[in-house]
């Protein structure tokens, strides 16, 4: 029983499972837009104030919209398949560029905020439930359901108010201080400082619920059978707490946070316009009121094989800490 | 130390239990004495309170709601209920330790067997990492597991039931104690594999002159390993004596009456059963395909038969038993034939109808004909229906006005015995016994032919599973029923069964009139079916 080469094949399954999925979400996303009143032209139309009925068609033509629906998804693919996502005609750049140079700060939000949210979700958690109903427990919660209940944009401009105007700790938006030309570790810091203040605005909401989820997990873990095992077996009551019933009470919390990774994306939007970051959230935002197509189309291509692989990563984390899951 | 003291030394034990519970104490004065290379059995029903005395024993009660608050317990002269924690974890583990019920819920599954015999070596001696492998790989060889350096990387759940349950004797032997709790060790196992635990347990007794605390329901297993037993009753000692004095020579009227509830493994006088044929089933085969597929790159395909090319056939006004172990295919058996699952190929001819081909419009007016009773009374019925509804339901949805339906459910509430005021409750307000009545009544509502009664008294106590036998039995024979009956024990189907069909692995080994069966067995497997039945050689008076 050779494990990591299980684990190998098991990757290998996926990937070729996420084949189908993909090509049905970039069908799917282009037929859902298509649904929706008015395209490009008509926007381009709008904004010039009037148009004439040819102009209109002249310009549907140049962008290939006056072609049948089938034939603009055959183009659609054909065009993803060889990595081309199209012409963004509003920010007149290819789309990849423009996704590409978005995509590194939406991804440093995501990752730092999973990594704040499920890191300090556990711990907290873990203090929960091992003080259960002691003063400990009940500022936790207390905090947990206060956090959980506060709205994020809300959360995000006080932050600004408190920490960036009145104390001056951290810079008000952006994602780096670019009129000092910082190169290297300066750059890296300067970044990260600017980090700070989204990343905590955003992971609030979520660090409540996995801490909620996980003192829920591990009060129920408590109760499991193996734990009374474990105390027949003369164990430290840390050596059952840490190493028994937090391995087991990982495995929803783990569950919980890859399903979320998805919503983040969407919820990063107000994260982004508060703090004025430059992320795919904004972008989507704005393309969706220009009727940029494309560069919508874009935007949820790579959203989605964003989930589709961190849902992958979180799968064979999950196979490493339950191994009952068979990753055959 | 007192050397001449009891290795364990029980006097008085009073365990309370939180207010509002149904009694003020789950143990109430409890006394008892084990000894070094002696197994004691503590026997009684659920809710006695044996399982509650050896929690106690080991330090191991839900404080503070349920705690010792009278009594002590002398472990080697030293009182257990006075000991300081740092104490009792030392004991844990390391001079008394335990095992439980069911082996897949009391191993941590994600950890590795060998990590969690090691952790009790680790916690109890200062001995280095590769010494406590080698002896780890030495337990595990000693309880006759195969492959012990596999076995030390396999988690749980990559082994069967019974080799769990050793590598849980292998961890609670690791510091060979001088005490051995067992706590019900081999009721969520197969009759052949608990034989071959019960002897693991002896031998391993023997070998280390180990006293053996022996929790069980079951009297064949207390005649099978005991030198005494402890007869329990509400948290209180009824008696107490040699396994020939209670088993043989029972005193108490409560031990007299459980002795009388265990079925005898004699089959009753033969009963004229007529030619008649209700159910053939002909050659049924159903077959589960898991894994496969992505080119490869999937699990490698699993093929299981769960019920292969059986054949079997039920007179009318007879009751067939089906016995097998677990993973048998007698459930899947049962359910192809009420049509619960579809089977792959075969025929399951009623009154010359195959059923088998039907669609769910076709099969309506068969329904109400073949019906069937569960093994699990508590997960069975809908707990969210008061139980007039739960039985009225059938009828009702057959046509029956409602009216009509209602006044043939209370009839059958009397039928099966159950007061009429069951009819506005819910099945969680009462026994295991009554909601097994419930289910009983729920099937006889719709009048069928034929019962299907899967494991139905396996859950439940001895004395409450007589009962409901006694119903099935009044039943069969005052409504003309044939049933289909379905069990592992062969107690049960000794007294139950007209004729019995042994299955294995999907297939029918053995068919024949039950006396001849337990008699004369001619398959191998039959017999060691029968040779596994703890207590075989004991005959309750």
């Amino acid at each position: 029983m050779n494990h990591s080469a299980k684990r190998i094949r098991y990757v290998l399954k996926r990937l070729l499972q996420a084949i189908p999925v993909i090509l049905a979400i970039l069908v799917v996303n282009f037929f859902l837009l298509h649904l929706a009143e008015g395209d490009a032209a008509d926007v381009l139309a709008g904004e010039a104030g009037s148009a004439t009925p040819e102009y209109m068609a002249q310009l549907r033509q140049k962008f290939g919209l006056d072609k049948p629906l089938p034939v603009q998804l055959a183009i659609y693919l054909k065009n993803v398949l060889s990595f081309d996502l199209g012409f963004s005609f509003r920010h007149n750049m290819p789309v990849s560029q423009l996704v590409l140079d978005r995509f590194v700060p939406t991804l440093l939000l995501m990752v730092s905020t999973i990594l704040l949210a499920v890191g300090f979700g556990i711990v907290l958690g873990l203090f929960a439930a091992s003080g259960l109903n002691t003063w400990r427990d009940n500022v936790i919660s207390f905090f947990a359901l206060i956090t959980y209940a506060t709205p994020l944009f809300w959360v995000g401009l006080m932050m600004i108010v408190v920490f960036s105007l009145k104390l001056h700790w951290f810079p008000t938006s952006g994602m780096e201080n670019v009129a000092m030309f910082y190169e290297g570790w300066d750059r890296v810091k300067d970044i990260a400082h600017h980090l700070v203040m989204p990343t905590i605005t955003l992971s609030l909401f979520y660090l409540a619920l996995y801490t909620r989820l996980m003192r829920a997990s591990m009060l129920e873990q408590a109760g499991m059978d193996y734990v009374v095992t474990a105390r027949a077996k003369g164990l430290t009551e840390r050596r059952i707490v840490f190493v028994h019933i937090l391995r087991n009470a990982l495995l929803p919390v783990v569950t919980m946070a890859g399903v979320q990774v998805g919503a983040l994306i969407g919820g990063s939007v107000i994260v982004e316009s508060v703090f004025a970051w430059p992320g795919l959230g904004m972008l989507a935002y704005e393309a969706l009121f220009s009727r940029d197509l494309n560069l919508l189309l874009g935007i949820f291509l790579l959203s989605a094989l964003l989930v589709v692989a961190i849902n992958l990563i979180v799968d064979v984390i999950y196979s490493f800490l339950d191994p009952r899951i068979e990753v055959t | 130390m007192n050397t001449n003291a009891s290795l364990l030394d029980l006097r008085n034990l009073y365990v309370k239990l939180p207010g509002g519970a149904e009694r003020t104490h789950a143990v109430e004065d409890v006394s008892y004495t084990l000894n070094n290379n002696e197994i004691l059995c503590i026997v009684g029903e659920s809710g006695s309170g044996k399982s509650i005395t050896a929690r106690a024993i080991m330090g191991l009660l839900p404080a503070p709601h349920v705690h010792v608050d009278q009594g002590e317990i002398f472990f080697n002269g030293e009182n257990l209920t006075t000991a300081k924690e740092s104490r009792m974890r030392e004991v844990r583990g390391g001079e008394i330790s335990m095992i439980f019920q069911e082996p897949m819920t009391a191993l941590n599954p994600v950890m590795t067997i060998g990590k969690q015999i090691d952790e009790v070596i680790r916690f109890h001696t200062k001995i280095k990492k590769k010494h406590r492998r080698e002896r780890a790989l030495s337990l595990i060889e000693s309880v006759h597991l195969p492959d012990p350096k596999h076995i030390i990387k396999a988690y749980p759940h990559e082994l069967s039931g019974g080799q769990r349950q050793r590598a849980m004797i292998a961890m609670a032997l690791a510091m060979e104690p001088k005490i051995l709790i067992a706590d019900e060790p081999t009721t969520a196992l197969d009759v052949t594999t608990q034989a071959q635990i019960l002897k693991l347990i002896k031998e391993l007794q023997q070998s280390h002159d180990t006293g053996v605390l022996f929790i069980t329901h079951d009297f064949g297993v207390v005649a099978d390993i005991a030198d005494r037993v402890a007869v329990m009753q509400h948290g209180k000692i009824v008696e107490i004596g040699t396994t020939d004095q209670v088993l043989n020579h029972p005193q108490h009227p409560y031990t007299q009456a459980l002795m009388r509830a265990v079925p005898s493994l004699t089959p009753p006088a033969v009963r004229e059963i007529s030619d008649k044929e209700e159910l053939i089933v002909n050659k049924l085969t159903k077959t589960y395909t898991s894994g496969g597929g992505w080119f490869g790159l999937g699990e490698k395909e699993r093929v299981v038969h769960a019920a292969n090319e059986v054949s079997i056939k039920l007179h009318h006004g007879e009751t067939l038993g089906i016995v097998g172990e677990s993973g048998s295919g007698k459930s899947t058996l049962a359910r192809c034939i009420v049509r619960l699952i579809n089977a792959d190929e075969g025929e399951i001819l009623y009154h010359n109808v195959d059923l088998r081909p039907l669609n769910r419009k076709e099969m309506r007016p068969y329904r109400s004909k073949i019906q069937m009773v569960f093994q699990d009374p508590f997960a069975s019925l809908n707990p969210r229906s008061k139980v007039g509804r739960i039985i009225a339901d059938g009828p009702r949805i057959l046509g029956v006005e409602t009216a009509e339906a209602d006044k043939r459910a209370r009839e059958m509430l009397e039928l099966v015995g159950l007061d009429a005021r069951a009819w506005d409750r819910f099945p969680h307000e009462f026994s295991g016994g009554q909601r097994q009545r419930i289910g009983i009544a729920r099937a006889l509502a719709l009048d069928p032919e034929i019962l299907v009664a899967d494991e139905p008294v396996s859950a439940l106590d001895v004395s409450i599973q007589a009962q409901i036998l006694e119903l099935l039995a009044d039943i069969r024979e005052r409504l003309q029923l044939s049933m289909i009956f379905i069990t592992h024990d062969l107690r049960v189907a000794a007294q139950v069964c007209d004729r019995i069909a042994v299955m294995r692995l999907g297939e029918i080994v053995e068919t024949g009139a039950t006396s001849t069966l337990f008699s004369n067995a001619e398959h191998p497997y039959t017999q060691e079916l029968l040779d596994a039945v703890p207590g075989r050689d004991w005959h309750p008076q």
